[in-house]
């Protein structure tokens, strides 16, 4: 046994590599991310192939075609994800699966960085795929080595479902010893993998049956366990049976508890037997109120009498994160308990501190560039997208005006533009994004005949979530050298017949560009080329900026068009440059006199 | 024991609190700790929580309960300071770091004001100007191994030797010297 200190994220890998996995997979998504990243470190070593994969969808299925071929196999991705892998998900699941099959599917209650709280729970329910949703990194390296047994054991993919406050959080974590060989893989010819109606009915009689095994069998899970004898009880999960613990010590009550570890198939036997006796049972989940309604099914079930409270009755917030003072809270009032007043002296007035494009970010020049071309009263409609870049939509640039998933820039402005004909639309992506799912948009403008301006922002990485490589970079995620998948020939492939390289800080090129491709009857692309400046190995500037207080007239224009972080002005100063200044030189285009120099590499 | 750290993105606050949350478990205690990683990291606020000790719960520090406040900016200890024990010791770094948004006249930034809150709420306020400590060290990113050092000086359960050393293993050759300086620079501070 070795002990670590393991970020929850971390403690998965060394779980999956435990558990033996031949093959993993993954498209980055915060807070999933470092699942995969940590792999990628071990997959020499323990001799298995890794792949960062250009979406959700492709990630699971490659992973899906291993694990039929008898390979453990993981694949890793944040909530919004398994939307994206929808398809194969619940295909895969009546189909099932020879090797284990685990997904990693991270949920965010908040949210921090995601555009829904969406719950895994809840999908794994409307798919049929059994779930483990871990309380700390300890739990989480635990069930995902319990999650392979239990997909190999039923022939069924299982999700693991860690939240940011598991993904995200330290602990010291013990790592066993014992290591699972997988047998050598083979796909067998002849098994039962091809899905059509037939197969389907019978498969998903098959289903149910396994799920209320497995059902019996998380009935007597380790991972759920109760804790103390009292008529009042508290059902809780993940993260939140912590904060549950800690309001009670606080509180100095001692209602009983119930963890669960595995909520779908809902263990009902071992639920049915704590709620049995209860006069009052109190709910306590982030996110949806998945434990809450099962325990609604099971008292209509057994006509079990008792109060239940939790989401339904608005006792639990039914959005955000929940923590130790919130659950303080509920749990006072359930048990109507009163609790002394917090105070905190008023504060006074504090900056507004919203994440922005940092600086020398090459997105800050190629919004400005956009936003110029459009013209500075222009009606053009941005749509955005998913990246750093959806922090184009922040003062000054506000160069943004929708952002609704990964690839949805390109199809929502046909869409717009469609309804409002003439209505000019300018969709922005990313180049992660544009490989991801951005691809199919544009071959539909092109069939379909939308004069699409598109704007591809390529900075040759994932940069919001950790610089991982794309197709689009010539490295796989172990670090091979592979032939670039070259977007200007894919454009071209797709049919489209306008396509416009230029460098951002160029600004006039830039400008220029983006207007011809506004002009243009037919599907356009400019692609705004230059590296992202965080990329690992990015030569710093040697060469920073400075203003020229002579030739300054104080029009403050340098800060107030582009909002770079580097570049302040205060009241009856000379603009001050920072040292966090890479010297982009996108100042030095914008301001009309002259008075800042330098930049450049 | 339960320390908040809080600051902006790029300031340090995961390495501090990673090398805290090693240095605790080394010494045999458990740990957690709780970052937030993402997109604030594009300069927005972050916090950082270590929670070491025995039979712990969940990663979150309720309100009013932290022992020890790390304050990375000054701003942004206004911003946490209700997480700080009401016998609890602040550090605050009186540095600031001005969002473009009061260069855009949509927010201001205070310092005066802010200062004076601190003092007015904190009985064990120690204010350390450790950007210029760090620059002093050699180098302005040193700034978290100046939050430590001072650190270092008035937590007792973990020699302060310790915490340096988990600091320094987790840095490239080239900074270590520097970090080295930084992180004594920091404990004298707090000591005097």
């Amino acid at each position: 046994m070795t002990r670590k200190l393991l970020l929850g994220n971390e403690a998965i890998a060394h779980g999956a590599i435990k558990a033996g996995i031949r093959v993993a997979t993954a498209y980055p998504g915060t807070p999933s991310t470092e699942v995969f990243s940590t792999l990628i470190n071990f997959a020499e070593e323990f001799d298995f192939h890794a792949e960062w994969c250009v979406n959700e969808k492709v990630a699971l299925e490659i992973a899906y075609g291993a694990a039929i071929s008898g390979a453990r196999s993981l694949v890793s991705m944040k909530q919004v994800g398994l939307n994206v892998a929808a398809d194969p998900l619940l295909t895969g699941t009546y189909l099932g699966v020879k090797g284990g099959l685990v997904i990693v599917v991270a949920d965010d209650p908040g949210p921090h960085s995601s555009q829904t709280e969406q719950d895994t729970r809840n999908f794994a329910n409307f798919a049929k795929v059994p779930v483990f949703d871990p309380a700390d990194p300890q739990e989480a390296l635990d069930m995902t080595i319990e999650a392979f047994n239990i997909s190999e054991r039923y022939h069924l993919p299982v999700i693991l479902r860690p939240t940011t406050r598991v993904c995200h959080v330290c602990q010291d974590v013990n790592i066993p010893e014992t290591y699972f060989t997988s047998p050598k893989a083979r796909f067998e010819k002849g098994s039962d993998y091809v899905i059509f109606p037939n197969v389907s009915r019978r498969k998903h009689s098959d289903l149910i049956d396994t799920l209320q095994n497995i059902s019996e069998d998380f009935s007597t899970s380790a991972f759920n366990l109760t804790e103390g004898e009292d008529d009042r009880g508290i059902v809780c999960s993940g993260v939140s049976y912590y904060y549950v613990k800690e309001a009670l010590q606080r509180l100095q009550v001692k209602p009983a508890v119930l963890k669960i570890g595995t909520p779908y198939p809902f263990p009902d036997k071992l639920v049915t037997s704590f709620i049995k006796d209860k006069q009052s049972l109190l709910v306590v989940e982030e996110l949806d109120p998945v434990l809450e309604n099962e325990i609604f099914r099971l008292v209509g079930k057994t006509g079990i009498k008792t109060e239940l409270h939790g989401k339904n009755d608005r006792l639990v917030p039914g959005v955000g994160e929940l923590n130790v003072d919130l659950v303080e809270k509920v749990i006072a009032t359930w048990l109507g308990k009163s609790l002394p007043e917090m105070s905190v002296a008023e504060k006074p007035e504090l900056p507004a501190r919203a994440p922005i494009l940092c600086a020398g970010c090459p997105h800050r020049a190629s919004f400005y560039a956009i936003r110029k071309a459009a013209g500075k009263k222009s009606d053009v409609v941005f749509t955005g997208d998913i990246g750093c870049y959806t922090l184009g939509t922040m003062p000054p640039l506000s160069a943004v005006d929708t952002c609704l998933c990964m690839g949805a820039s390109i199809t929502e402005a046909q869409g717009i533009g469609r309804a409002e004909p003439g209505r000019k639309t300018i969709a922005v992506l990313g180049d992660s994004t544009f490989y991801h799912t951005g691809i199919p948009g544009l071959i539909n403008a092109v069939y379909n005949q939308y004069p699409l301006t598109l704007v591809i922002l390529d900075n040759s990485t994932t940069a919001m979530t950790g610089f991982q490589p794309h197709p689009g970079t010539g490295q796989t995620a172990m670090g091979e050298e592979v032939p670039i998948v070259d977007m200007v020939k894919l454009i071209e492939g797709c049919g489209v017949k306008s396509i416009k390289i230029v460098d951002p800080v160029n600004l006039k090129a830039a400008v220029q560009a983006v207007k011809e491709s506004l002009d243009y009857q037919e599907p356009s692309v400019v692609i705004m080329k230059r590296e992202c400046i965080n990329l690992p190995g990015h030569k710093a500037a040697s060469n920073p900026v400075f203003v020229d207080e002579q030739k300054c007239r104080d029009c403050g224009l340098c800060v107030t068009e582009i909002g770079c972080p580097a570049l302040v002005m205060e009241k009856g100063q000379k603009p001050r440059v920072f040292e966090t200044c890479v010297g982009c030189g996108l100042c030095v285009e914008v301001c009309p006199f002259d008075a800042i120099q330098g930049g450049g590499r | 024991m339960d320390i908040i750290m809080c600051g902006v993105g790029g300031q340090g606050t995961v390495l501090a609190s990673r090398v805290l949350g090693d240095t605790a478990m080394k010494q045999g205690f458990q740990v957690r700790t709780s970052e937030i990683i993402g997109m604030s990291q594009r300069e927005g606020s972050v916090v950082s929580q270590v929670r070491i000790g025995h039979d712990l719960n969940g990663p979150l520090i309720p309100d009013q309960a932290a022992d020890f406040f790390l304050g990375f900016e000054l701003a942004e200890s206004v911003r946490n300071l209700e997480k700080l024990g009401p016998q609890g010791i602040a550090i605050v770094n009186t540095q600031k770091i001005v969002p473009p948004s009061c260069y855009l006249g949509a927010s201001s930034y205070n310092e005066p004001a802010l200062l004076d809150y601190l003092q007015k709420q904190v009985p064990t306020l120690i204010l350390i100007d450790a950007l210029e400590l760090a620059r002093q060290a050699g180098n302005l990113k040193a700034v978290s191994a100046v939050m430590l050092g001072a650190f270092s000086a008035v937590y007792s359960e973990i020699a302060a030797a310790e915490i340096a050393n988990e600091l320094i293993e987790k840095l490239p050759e080239k900074l270590k010297d520097i970090n080295t300086r930084a992180f004594e620079l920091g404990k004298t501070y707090a000591e005097g």
